[in-house]
């Protein structure tokens, strides 16, 4: 097999997954679950292999051609430094989420239609990051978007459908802004190719229509990404959706559909000015602080989390807007990080969820006695997402703030040490009243949760104590390539248009 | 002005099949604009025939994309209207001031 039809394999497995699961899931039971664990277990061992292979690549970058057109005509898919960076990371989480519900989803029904939605919106999320064409761009976007309005509305009951009402309508509407943007760069460039477009914005003079665009795209990924302005509908979509569904949402979703696709646009199509350097860093800044002050006074758990996802995407974006090396190194190294952990804390919720049948904070306590490991693990996370010196988030946090302080702007990383303050102390709060103090009676007779489910959180676990090794020279090739795929900005149409012609 | 017009209706309604209405009028709009930046004075159907002029072609492409659009608009619609009606069998109310269970 050639090295580069690794490339759509990112997109058939779960496809062929979700066609499966559906398929033969009602007759034979428990093959969805068959399924669902080889195909997770298959995306995540191509990942890790693909991410290999492009070392050995020339220019470290894999273009493949679908039906053998080249790049300005046909619709390709390209895989560089970020877009493998991303694939591994989605499809780590979505291997352990997927293990996690194999146990988790046992009080829903109808797990083959889960399995089914869940595939379908993995298989999004990869399209997203392999494409190399921007209308593929957006169906893929609508593909893992529609997926998780109906994961969303799941458990059916009022509180989800109202929350996945408000997610459709709200990202229904992102998508339109979205679309709008790339109608207009069709109609500028008349192309879609993003590597092609890149090359025509790049001497075309007068361009009028990019900053109306830029703004239209802005809106659109913003949404998607729940940044402050336009995050109305995360805090209620997220903790409504099954518990492992919020980890998907939280973890990668936001990740891919906006942060990814907002550098994509920005650095590698448009180009990175400054003026829109400086918007994303103040939206970030405002996220972190806004979403953090938000995230404090709530007592619903997986709400507080959902809160908190939001404040770490402010991180993301920030350290990306600076457009340093050491800043964007930060962003994306942060960004990995917190999938990691806040997986973890959405899956330790719902296990506290699934064993305690409740996720307020004034209901629960004391379950650090009787679910030893979840309590361990949680206690991992938050150490992480707060960013105490040993974990993963300590070091992604650091960079972030020394990437601030290099460029001047020490407002922002006062504000960052701001944040990751009251994020410390929203942390300590969970803690102290779902895993120490008094065990209420009626909790007495609680267990830990089964092997599948423990299996996942103690893997994140582990990943988030180590996370700081990638940092070290022999690991670090999985962080530079993404980030000089990032600082190259729109010099990538060259590379990618050169490696299409040679491959 | 049409996209306009679907974001007033999202934005302002307090119902939620008015809303719905209003997600699909921006779609049309903006299906619309997308098939008339293909649209040329006096073209005709892109159809390679013989002893044709292919100058004066419309652009198929927007044609194209925007059938894949449509298709995408009627899936977002199917769902959503589908869970208004679920919305309409817990709540008893198509008002969305009424439908407020989630706070924050």
């Amino acid at each position: 097999m050639k090295a580069i039809n690794i490339i759509p394999l990112f997109v058939i497995i779960p496809l062929a997954a979700a066609f499966l699961t559906s398929l033969v899931g009602r007759l034979i039971r428990r093959s969805s679950e068959v399924i669902i664990f080889i195909t997770s277990l298959a995306l995540l061992g191509s990942s890790l292999y693909a991410r290999v292979l492009l070392n050995s690549v020339p220019g470290k970058i894999l273009v493949y051609k679908i039906g053998g057109w080249m790049p300005p005509f046909g619709i390709c898919m390209v895989m560089d430094g970020l877009s493998s960076f991303m694939l591994v990371t989605v499809n780590l989480i979505a291997f352990f989420v997927a293990v996690y519900s194999l146990s988790y989803m046992n009080q829903y029904t109808d797990k083959p239609k889960f399995f089914t939605l869940f595939s379908l919106m993995v298989c999004g999320m990869n399209g997203v990051i392999i494409t190399g064409d921007l209308f593929n761009l957006y169906v893929f976007l609508e593909i893992a978007s529609i997926a998780s309005y109906a994961l969303v509305a799941f458990g059916t009951e009022a509180e989800e459908l109202e929350a996945s009402f408000k997610y459709a309508i709200m990202g229904s509407v992102a998508s339109a802004f979205i679309f709008i943007g790339i109608a207009f760069l069709y109609s500028f460039t008349s192309t879609l190719n993003m590597a092609d477009m890149a090359r025509i914005l790049a001497y075309k003079q007068n361009a009028w229509v990019i900053p109306f665009v830029g703004v239209l795209f802005l809106m659109g990924f913003g949404l998607k990404s729940a940044l402050v302005p336009f995050h109305a509908w995360l805090p209620d979509a997220h903790p409504s959706a099954p518990a492992s569904i919020s980890a998907m949402l939280s973890g990668v979703l936001i990740k891919t559909l906006g942060v990814y696709a907002l550098i994509r646009v920005f650095f590698n199509i448009i180009g990175s000015t400054h003026g829109y350097l400086t918007v994303l860093m103040f939206l970030g800044v405002i996220s972190m602080l806004v979403a953090v002050v938000l995230a404090l006074s709530q007592w619903d758990l997986k709400r507080l989390l959902a809160y908190h996802s939001i404040s770490q995407i402010g991180y993301v974006v920030l350290g990306i807007g600076l457009g340093t090396p050491l800043g964007v190194l930060g962003g994306l190294f942060h960004l990995f990080n917190h999938s990691v952990f806040k997986s973890l804390l959405f899956l330790n919720s719902g296990s506290v969820d699934y064993a305690a049948g409740t996720r307020d904070l004034k209901e629960t306590g004391g379950l650090g006695k009787l679910m030893p490991v979840t309590a361990k693990t949680n206690l991992v996370a938050s150490m992480a997402i707060a960013g105490i010196p040993p974990f993963n988030g300590f070091f992604s946090k650091a960079i972030i703030i020394i990437a601030c302080l290099q460029k001047g702007f020490t407002g922002y990383a006062i504000c960052a040490v701001i944040g990751s303050i009251l994020t410390l102390a929203s942390f300590m709060k969970v803690q102290k009243f779902v895993f120490l103090g008094e065990i209420k009676d009626k909790l007495k007779n609680i267990k830990e949760v089964p092997f599948a489910m423990l299996f996942s959180v103690v893997c994140l676990a582990i990943i988030c104590v180590l996370g700081g090794l990638m940092l070290l020279p022999s690991l670090r090739f999985f962080l530079d390539d993404a980030v000089s795929v990032v600082l190259k900005g729109t010099s990538y149409a060259g590379v990618v248009l050169e490696a299409a012609s040679r491959q | 002005m049409l996209f306009c017009v679907g974001l007033y209706g999202v934005l302002r309604k307090r119902n939620i099949i008015k809303m719905i209405v209003g997600l699909g009028i921006m779609e049309y709009a903006m299906n619309l604009f997308f098939v008339l930046l293909g649209y040329r004075f006096h073209g005709r159907a892109p159809i390679d025939a013989k002893y044709q002029d292919i100058l004066n072609m419309v652009d198929p492409l927007p044609q194209a994309l925007v059938l894949t659009s449509i298709v995408i608009g009627l899936a977002v619609t199917a769902l959503i209207i589908s869970i208004a009606i679920r919305i309409y069998e817990k709540y008893g109310t198509f008002d969305i001031t009424k439908i407020k269970k989630l706070k924050g």
